[in-house]
């Protein structure tokens, strides 16, 4: 357990080094001042639309900083050799890989926290409450997966350009069922019929993020618990199965 | 950790030239080219439902905000306004559609083309977005009603088509709510009134008192001087006629 606890405080030390928080800082001043031009703009629901563009904005600033950060840092690890350091020492591969998530699993906390606060002004602290965990479980996933891709391609490029199509295909994979399925597409073609195989398979497979950090909750406050009981369960098993495939990975490396 | 730099006299002077020639290149080509394109874009049809829920990364809410404050500033192109009537209402029409269908709580769409885009000089363009306002009223009528009691104001003193606001009050009147405030369900009296259909604003009249819904003392006194005074006016009417 210590060990875990020393591997997490030291990434935490080094997002503080990297400067990571002054990125966070700099992404809140520009959702502020993007909120503002918006405020100017519009003729009515001037705070519901400040509120949903910001906390979108907020929301991909995140998965983009927080992944970027995982990727880097796991990728420095590998070319400055400290992983072999590291699994050289009396120490399982399961708890190094333990270790590091709790610590970006913390450093995802925080940029959750930072950004919530930022929605304060115009929405119900429930609702932002509720928005703050959301995300929280959305970067857990994230952060799970970015250190899975590191551990497969050890390269900043590879591993983040799946990172973003994983989290686009997350986000839209409903809309493709629901396009792929609906009532224009009259063709049934052996091709339509496996891309609808596909897609559904893709849909199977992946965790359905299009439910996790509604702007609908700040625009219009019509989160409540039962959302966040659905998103904390899909977050479970989706860890679950995302350490599983680090483990697996990482255990098989002749490192 | 701060890294320590050396002085500018350790940068070979070719890079400093470089540096010096490729920023004036880049400035002398900025003045070279053509300045902006100021030609007129023409709105385009917006893209089925589906593709736009796609792009929208599952926020469609936020989706429906960009697109609405885009709609909004269309008319302003390259430091040109554009009158509403060198827009196509029918396309506009559409992407107002699409808006609603993402962000169906949004008021902005409608409120757009009630007050905006219905300010058109032309009439036909004005009647085709009043009319969008009608329909798009059925599917929310307790929170769409303003709008359509706007239009009714429009098509009655702007484009004195009073059948036409008669039947925007009507709409307002059949699918009131309790919330709706009994001006906007007593607006058909004025129109009729007007249109001097004063039999049949007798009977709205009477019937709105019959209902039992009114709790209000004054307003039930209102009504009641204003039935009394179509009841006058009807038999005046009347003498004159025989």
């Amino acid at each position: 357990m210590r060990q875990i606890f020393t591997l997490a405080a030291l990434v935490t030390r080094e997002a503080l080094r990297t400067r990571f928080f002054v990125v966070i800082v700099m992404l809140l001043l520009i959702g502020f001042g993007l909120s503002l031009f918006v405020g100017q703009v519009t003729l009515i629901e001037t705070q519901a639309t400040q509120s949903g563009l910001l906390a979108a904005f907020l929301r991909l600033g995140a998965v983009y900083v927080v992944s970027l950060f995982v990727i880097t840092s796991m990728v420095h690890e590998f070319q400055d050799r400290s992983i072999y350091l590291w699994l050289s020492l009396p120490m399982q591969r399961s708890t190094y890989v333990f270790g590091k998530l709790s610590g970006f699993a913390l450093v995802a906390l925080i940029t959750a926290v930072l950004f919530g606060a930022a929605l304060l002004g115009d929405v119900p602290y429930q609702q932002v409450g509720l928005w703050i965990l959301s995300l929280l479980c959305e970067l857990l996933i994230i952060t799970t997966l970015s250190l899975l891709c590191v551990l497969t391609f050890h390269q900043t490029i590879q591993a983040f350009s799946v990172v973003v199509g994983f989290y686009i295909l997350a986000r839209s994979i409903s809309a493709m069922q629901l396009m792929a399925q609906g009532p224009l597409n009259i063709s049934q073609s052996w091709i339509d019929q496996l891309i609808n195989i596909f897609i559904n398979l893709l849909a199977m497979l992946l965790p359905n993020l299009e439910r996790f950090t509604q702007s609908e909750w700040l625009v219009y406050h019509t989160g409540h618990f039962d959302n966040l009981l659905e998103i904390v369960v899909q977050t479970v098993i989706y860890l679950i199965l995302l350490v599983a495939m680090s483990l697996f990975d990482l255990y098989r490396k002749n490192l | 950790m701060t890294e320590q730099q050396r002085s500018i006299q350790s940068v070979p002077k070719t890079v400093k030239f470089l540096l010096i020639l490729g920023l004036v290149l880049q400035m002398a080509w900025y003045y070279y080219l053509p300045p902006p394109d100021a030609e007129i874009q023409a709105l385009s049809s917006p893209p089925k439902q589906e593709l736009l829920r796609i792009f929208s990364l599952g926020d469609p809410i936020v989706s429906a905000k960009i697109l609405m404050l885009w709609l909004q500033a269309f008319d302003n192109q390259s430091g040109q306004f554009l009158s509403y009537q060198q827009i196509n209402y029918t396309t506009l029409q559409q992407w107002l559609e699409q808006i609603l269908l993402l962000d169906p709580q949004s008021q902005y769409p409608l409120l757009a083309a009630s007050h905006l885009y219905s300010s058109v000089k032309e009439k036909n363009k004005q009647r085709q977005i009043l009319e969008f306002v009608y329909q798009q009223f059925f599917i929310d009528p307790s929170h769409r009603w303003p709008w359509l009691a706007h239009v009714t104001v429009l098509a009655k003193h702007q484009l004195k088509d009073l059948p036409l606001a008669l039947k925007y009050a009507e709409a307002i009147a059949t699918y009131a709510t309790p919330e709706m405030p009994r001006w906007a369900q007593e607006m058909q009296i004025f129109i009729l009134e007007d249109m001097g259909e004063l039999e049949r604003a007798r009977l709205v009249i009477g019937g709105m008192l019959a209902s039992g819904k009114l709790i209000d003392p004054n307003e039930i006194k209102f009504l009641n001087d204003k039935l009394l005074t179509l009841e006058k006016s009807f038999s005046q009417e009347k003498e004159q006629k025989y």
